[in-house]
């Protein structure tokens, strides 16, 4: 659990501008993006922008890792793969993710986000994200 | 459709092309711009801003703008090579962040429109900032033409043709 890194990522400018909020349970946690205008893609559907939702489930396994283990740095991203499975609606989006491997220098996360029902999901981030666990990397 | 008039359809796309970026709350608050816009290729800039740091100690732009930027550079060059009538949403998209991009510097993707048919169009884009030879982030992606957007683009002509009238 690295509980400041945690609050620094929420404080980012970017992250605290689009509003990305956590409820977390002991080393499990849901991102709630709540809706606002600004993340409004196309008005007249209207959906979310593909890039704010993104942007959300990029933030949410950044979350993820840092309350599964102590770490000593922000986790920043190697690669995502993001499929869109249905238009976000004008609404809050919620994500969970599954860290599927944390190694000592990369973890693997996969993260779905949902609106109204788990089962509907609207996207999900496949992503390889460059970590430094405290105590794993104390030589750099 | 394939078979308008070029300087048409480029008259069209320039009309368009501004709509959907300036129509996008989103972009708009990022601050995105388009540099250029042909039938398969798009360019669009976002400033650099203190409101869009990811890491406060280096001062780098956070990973999400550079995604929010591909997806929507890519976007508008599926637009234009999908014949620039319907936006199209995004159905995957694939970015390897190479390096964070230097603190102060604007971020310019460049996107090309490889292949479109139907409602289907593939693209692919960097991401660089200053030097398209040293991107910051390259992205793969592929757009649709979804049911949504064509029943949005169907309302918002008949409410347009309405208004006219």
């Amino acid at each position: 659990m690295s509980e400041v890194l945690l609050e620094t990522l929420l404080a980012t400018p970017f992250v605290s501008r689009i509003g990305v909020q956590v409820e977390q349970k002991g080393t499990e946690l849901t991102g709630v993006l709540p809706f606002q205008d600004t993340l409004v893609g196309n008005p007249l559907i209207p959906a979310l922008h593909g890039g704010a939702v993104g942007a959300f489930l990029e933030v949410v396994a950044s979350a993820s890792l840092l309350v599964s283990q102590p770490m000593a740095r922000l986790p920043r991203p190697i690669d995502v793969a993001i499929d869109y499975l249905r238009p976000a609606r004008a609404q809050d989006v919620y994500a969970r993710a599954i860290v599927a491997r944390s190694g000592r220098r990369v973890a693997n996360v996969r993260v779905e986000a949902w609106q109204g029902r788990t089962e509907a999901p609207v996207a999900t981030l496949h992503g390889h994200f460059l970590i430094t666990p405290k105590g794993a990397d104390d030589e750099s | 459709m394939d078979e308008e008039d070029p300087e048409e359809f480029q008259k069209r796309l320039d009309t368009l092309a501004p709509l959907v970026v300036d129509g996008a709350p989103y972009a708009v608050s990022l601050g995105f711009k388009i540099l250029e816009m042909t039938r398969n290729r798009a360019v669009m800039t976002t400033p650099y801003s203190e409101d869009l740091v990811g890491d406060p100690e280096a001062g780098t732009l956070h990973g999400g703008v550079v995604t929010a930027l591909l997806d929507h550079c890519c976007g508008m060059a599926a637009f234009g090579g999908l014949g620039a009538r319907h936006t199209p949403a995004t159905l995957d998209l694939r970015i390897d962040y190479m390096r964070p991009a230097k603190p102060g510097c604007d971020i310019t993707a460049e996107a090309q429109c490889l292949k479109s048919h139907g409602l289907v169009a593939f693209v692919r884009a960097t991401a660089h900032d200053g030097d398209p030879d040293d991107p910051v982030a390259i992205a793969q992606a592929a757009f649709m033409i979804s049911g949504a957007s064509k029943a949005a683009h169907k309302r918002a002509y008949e409410a347009f043709k309405a208004a006219e009238s």
